[in-house]
């Protein structure tokens, strides 16, 4: 078990950005408790910091990408209504979505 | 118990068995056990007595209905079953019925398998206890005060407790290995792209595989055969079929060249490196050779995957809106929606990694973080290259520590990560790895011991966790 790290929290407002851009609403608490959680987790990952990776090349899967073409056929695709049952909401076969932009006031 | 599914299956097949009395065998310990145990979200009995029922009468009629016939399995509650809940321990997805089967799923029914259950997880597979999901968590089944590992907790405990043969489950970085060594059962990783993703919930995707539990070596080897093999509906499957294990579990470790890795991180307790060094001693009684290696960026290998895992998950879980399916919970405007839908429907841990994973993808950050880490993982596969020159597999312990306490680990999220020490570089490599039961540790509770393998070494992987199985059960 790992002795507690006092690392510095993230700031609030770092936290609120990120929860913006991973539309995450976060209460009061759950945005205080982030920014400590993930300060004490980014100090534990400085631990790759000192290593030398300049010519390192990204490993981003086990695999080289490539390719992936099949034969230009028609296969079954899945149900349209049994895919649409499991929205929380249609219309007229569609999925059904709030305004975009909001209701005017 | 009802013996391994290996012989099930043969008695079924050759009529000397029926797949119903088998069924009826696991359920009562279901029924016994499972209000304590907690290993299922959903169990199906009626859909299992029907399908047992129609196992039964294909053999009647002279078929064979395949390798598994009659053969009681789980699955991991975020494999698709169609028409069937799959939730992925998740308020986010309660309720919601997959309009397809995965893969997995569908090989299994064709080799004659019958589904009793969904098994609880940690929420979308994040988790090292099974105390993430939204419906409770699941207890070990030797100690049920205890965690039995996770995120395949259900899967492993569904095994280790007799309520079903054998199961499947998914390890993005040691959720299959982990809790089979903390439920004292077989666990296997296979190589990535040996098994087909399709229609498994998508947690991390370059990282996650789906591979079985077992009580024997020998029957996770025949469940591996009939899910393996290459699928055109995932792009990352091998092209290429599933590797022959049948012959490789008796043929010994004579002259096999196993690796101690001589800069593993520290951290394992005594019991645990104790029984390493007695699974070390066997191997080498057996014939095997024992050879000290280096896998200098092991130790880095936390870091990297707890920043490349979590930045894949915060781009798959994007797709969770309150749109398509799921958990909607309503708003004015899109935005609010979704973020009040994510807000209501996702757990404290997912929510946790949603953050860390997209605050190293973002602006600023892409490059200290997840940039870094991507070539961490490089350095780590090149590692495992080299030592690889020098060994056939290498010996690890699976699990830091035996079983621990529900609620010992749940405040601290990074002691938690800690758990998967010695199981996450494997992923990050794409190679296979096995966690073996080997003996007990502290308080009698079981110790895994973990094989690793070069990428595509399922054979020898296999070879030499049968003989440590043959050292323990002989």
């Amino acid at each position: 078990m790992s002795e507690p790290v006092a690392a510095d929290p993230l700031s609030a407002d770092v936290i609120a950005k990120v929860a913006k851009l991973a539309r995450l609403e976060l209460t009061a608490q759950e945005a205080d408790r982030f920014a400590r959680q993930l300060g004490d987790m980014l100090s534990h990952f400085a631990d790759i910091d000192a290593l030398v990776l300049d010519d390192v090349r990204p490993m981003s899967q086990p695999y080289a990408l490539r390719n992936v073409l099949r034969d230009d056929t028609v296969d079954p695709g899945l149900d349209r209504d049994e895919v649409l049952a499991a929205a929380p909401a249609t219309e007229d076969h569609r999925f059904r979505v709030p305004p975009i932009r909001g209701v005017a006031p | 118990m009802s013996g391994p599914a290996s012989d099930i299956a043969m008695g079924v097949r050759d009529g000397s068995r029926s797949a119903v009395t088998v069924l009826e065998d696991y359920l009562a310990r279901i029924d016994a056990r499972e209000p304590r145990i907690h290993a299922f979200n959903v169990v199906l009995a009626d859909e299992a007595r029907h399908r047992a029922a129609d196992i039964d009468a294909l053999v009647a009629n002279g078929a064979d209905p395949g390798p598994l016939a009659g053969v009681p399995v789980a699955l991991k509650d975020n494999m698709c079953t169609r028409g069937v809940p799959t939730t992925c321990s998740s308020k986010i997805l309660e309720g919601w019925r997959p309009p397809y089967d995965a893969t997995v799923v569908r090989r299994l029914s064709e080799a004659g398998a019958v589904v009793v259950g969904k098994t609880n997880l940690d929420e979308f597979a994040m988790g090292s206890s099974t105390e993430n999901s939204a419906f409770g968590p699941t207890r070990n089944p030797h100690d049920p005060t205890r965690v039995p590992g996770g995120s395949s907790g259900g899967s492993a405990a569904a095994v280790a407790a007799g309520f079903v043969a054998v199961s499947l489950g998914s390890d993005t970085g040691g959720s299959i290995r982990q809790p089979a060594a903390l439920c004292g059962v077989v666990g296997v990783k296979p190589s990535y792209g040996a098994v087909s993703r399709y229609g498994l919930v998508a947690f991390a995707s370059s990282l996650d595989q789906i591979g079985p539990f077992a009580n024997t070596v020998a029957d996770a080897a025949l469940v591996l055969q009939v899910i393996a093999g290459h699928d055109p509906a995932d792009s990352t499957s091998i092209p290429q079929p599933a590797a022959d294990l049948s012959d490789v579990l008796t043929e010994g470790v004579e002259g096999v060249r196993v690796g101690r890795i001589v800069d593993l991180p520290s951290g394992a307790d005594p019991d645990v490196d104790e029984r390493l060094e007695a699974a070390l001693e066997t191997l080498q009684t057996a014939g095997a050779k024992i050879v000290d290696v280096e896998v200098p960026a092991f130790t880095y290998g936390l870091t990297a995957y707890y920043l490349i895992a979590p930045a894949e998950a915060s781009s798959n879980l994007a797709r969770y809106d309150g749109v398509r399916y799921g958990l909607r919970v309503d708003a004015t405007e899109t935005n609010a929606m979704y973020a009040a839908t994510r807000a209501e429907g996702f757990g404290d841990e997912v929510k946790r990694r949603i953050m860390l994973g997209t605050y190293a993808l973002s602006a600023g950050y892409y490059d200290a973080y997840y940039g870094k880490a991507l070539k961490v993982r490089r350095l780590i596969a090149d590692d495992f290259e080299r030592a690889y020159q020098h060994a056939d597999v290498l010996l690890t312990p699976t699990s830091p520590t035996v079983a621990f306490p529900i609620g010992e680990r749940t405040d601290n999220p990074f002691a938690m990560y800690l758990c998967d020490t010695y199981t996450i570089p494997t992923n990050l490599a794409g190679h296979p790895a096995v966690s073996v039961p080997f003996g007990t540790g502290a308080g009698r509770l079981p110790v895994g011991v973990q094989v690793l393998a070069p990428m595509l070494a399922e054979p020898m992987m296999f070879r030499v966790a049968a003989e440590l199985e043959r050292a323990v059960t002989s």
